[in-house]
């Protein structure tokens, strides 16, 4: 019984959440645009999660090549390691890393500030105030992280690729010029392409969920929690389907 | 309505005598919110510079009623005329420009968080007429600071504020863009007895500066006895009784008198 309403309740929330994008694409992308909203939300959602994406980009290229490097050791192949390490971060490890990050720091603080505002009645307060909540706060919010994930990835993507040169120099002196020349040469538009495209689907997923979790808040504070930690869950396990779907496609499109 | 209240209930027309044309007209509203009916047949008027308290007990609809007049719900049947024109019929433009005569003064206070004192009164004023000019948006956030007593807090954030004066800066919010109908919800509730008398005489002096008229919801009966011109009580979704503090306070109906006991 508790499994049939558990499936009834995701399915009522999937169908809810479509609804959502789809208030998004119908109201949300209208005239008048809030460009001054817009703005504040790209400054804030983008340049201030750099640090925290810049930070774990660069640990996670460091690690990622110090463990990779015994196993091609013991296969003889470890001139391999920066073509085999720039290929895994900027196809696979980077995006997801860097949107899951994005989820933790972006969607949370998304869901509580607008749970916050919501049990509040600020929302109720801004619409009031001749100000359609919708479009100033969700729409905003949600363009702003689908335009600053791909910007973030990348750069996560190169301060990555830079933690992998500092590990390969941790065993091996490796001149930088030749380290990302060999990266690069590994590397075509196939592979970079579809990896930034998609991270425009998992900024979309982060923001529509944070803001659809927040504008749904109910029952105080105790709601605004709720919400908050649910538009992380969520919006991660979003994007781990949105990258299964995405890594199909490319397949399919021949683009492996 | 049972036979108790047939006997003893004030009539909803049997006090107020139309003095000058009504400014909201509410006529058989019907609200529910699944099978919860809220709402059911209510009608009311409220004439100029009046000012009518709603009664009743939580739950009972009072803030639904409110929120359905600026347009926030929909109701599921009834008329809602304000100035003569129908807010449920209104589509999202005329709404925003019906809502520049509307102030609505939010029970949580419903301050921007993320924004200073002045932003904070500044924002209707630029959302609702963005040819204002500085100068002008300037004079108005401290005319309405003025009115509140506290033109000192400008540049502070909510945070720094107590109760008390987040809910002055509420109501210059509020009056900012001059309205001349006024719905508050609650105002004095989580107030300490001293301030909420103090915010009874404030909307009383700001009601008679501005010449607006009111629907203020209510539970604290000195707030209600201080302010209300007429008080109507709602009880199970219906307008039960409405007439002066004095006829309803001295009302021998039980279900009137629990409330000014």
């Amino acid at each position: 019984m508790s499994i049939i309403s558990e499936a009834k309740d995701f399915l009522d929330q999937t169908g809810q959440i479509s609804r959502f994008a789809g208030r998004f694409f119908s109201h949300g992308l209208k005239p008048k645009f809030e460009v001054k909203e817009l703005l504040v939300q790209c400054y804030l959602i983008g340049y201030k999660s750099f640090p925290l994406v810049g930070l774990t980009g660069f640990i996670m290229g460091l690690v990622l090549t110090m463990q990779l490097r015994p196993s091609l050791v013991s296969y003889g192949v470890q001139s391999e390691l920066p073509v085999m390490v720039g290929i895994a971060i900027v196809r696979e490890i980077g995006p997801v890393i860097t949107a899951l990050i994005f989820a933790g720091k972006i969607g949370s603080s998304i869901g509580a500030e607008l749970g916050s505002m919501k049990v509040t009645e600020q929302i109720d307060s801004m619409d009031v105030s001749g100000t359609n909540p919708f479009k100033y706060l969700v729409a905003t919010r949600v363009i702003a992280t689908s335009l600053m994930l791909p910007i973030l990835t990348i750069l996560g993507d190169a301060i990555s690729l830079f933690g992998a040169y500092i590990g390969v120099n941790i065993k091996s002196v490796t001149n930088i010029r030749f380290f990302f020349v060999q990266v690069f040469e590994s590397l075509s538009y196939s592979d970079v392409l579809p990896a930034v495209i998609k991270t425009i689907f998992f900024g979309f997923a982060v923001g529509l969920v944070g803001c659809y979790k927040g504008f749904n808040s109910t029952k105080g504070t105790q709601g605004v929690g709720r919400s908050a930690n649910s538009a992380v869950v969520l919006s991660s396990v979003l994007i781990f389907i949105l990258d299964l779907l995405t890594v199909q496609l490319t397949n399919l499109l021949g683009l492996n | 309505m049972d036979m108790d209240k047939e006997t003893t209930a004030v009539q909803p027309t049997q006090y107020h005598q139309p003095i000058s044309e009504p400014v909201i007209v509410i006529e058989n509203l019907y609200k529910k919110f699944g099978e919860n009916v809220v709402l059911e047949d209510f009608s009311l008027s409220v004439k100029r510079e009046e000012n009518v308290v709603v009664l009743g007990k939580s739950g009972a609809g009072k803030s639904v009623l409110i929120k359905c007049i600026i347009g926030l719900l929909k109701p599921d049947k009834g008329k809602i005329l304000v100035f003569g024109e129908d807010i449920t019929m209104m589509d999202e433009d005329e709404l925003a420009t019906a809502r520049t005569k509307i102030g609505f003064l939010f029970q949580a206070n419903a301050i921007y968080d993320s924004m200073t004192v002045r932003e904070n009164l500044e924002f209707p004023l630029r959302r609702h007429w963005n040819n204002l000019g500085e100068a002008e948006v300037g004079k108005m956030v401290k005319e309405a600071l003025e009115n509140v007593g506290l033109t000192h807090t400008s540049d502070m954030m909510p945070a720094e504020l107590s109760g008390g004066m987040l809910k002055r800066i509420a109501l210059a919010r509020t009056l900012i863009l001059k309205p001349e109908i006024i719905l508050y919800d609650e105002p004095t509730t989580g107030l300490d007895p001293i301030t909420a008398r103090e915010i009874d005489s404030l909307i009383l002096t700001l009601q008679k500066k501005y010449k607006t008229s009111s629907i203020i919801i209510s539970h604290d009966m000195n707030c209600v006895k201080n302010i209300a011109d007429r008080v109507v009580l709602l009880l199970e979704g219906k307008c039960y009784a409405d007439g002066t503090y004095k006829t309803l306070e001295s009302s021998s109906d039980p279900k009137i008198n629990q409330f000014f006991q």
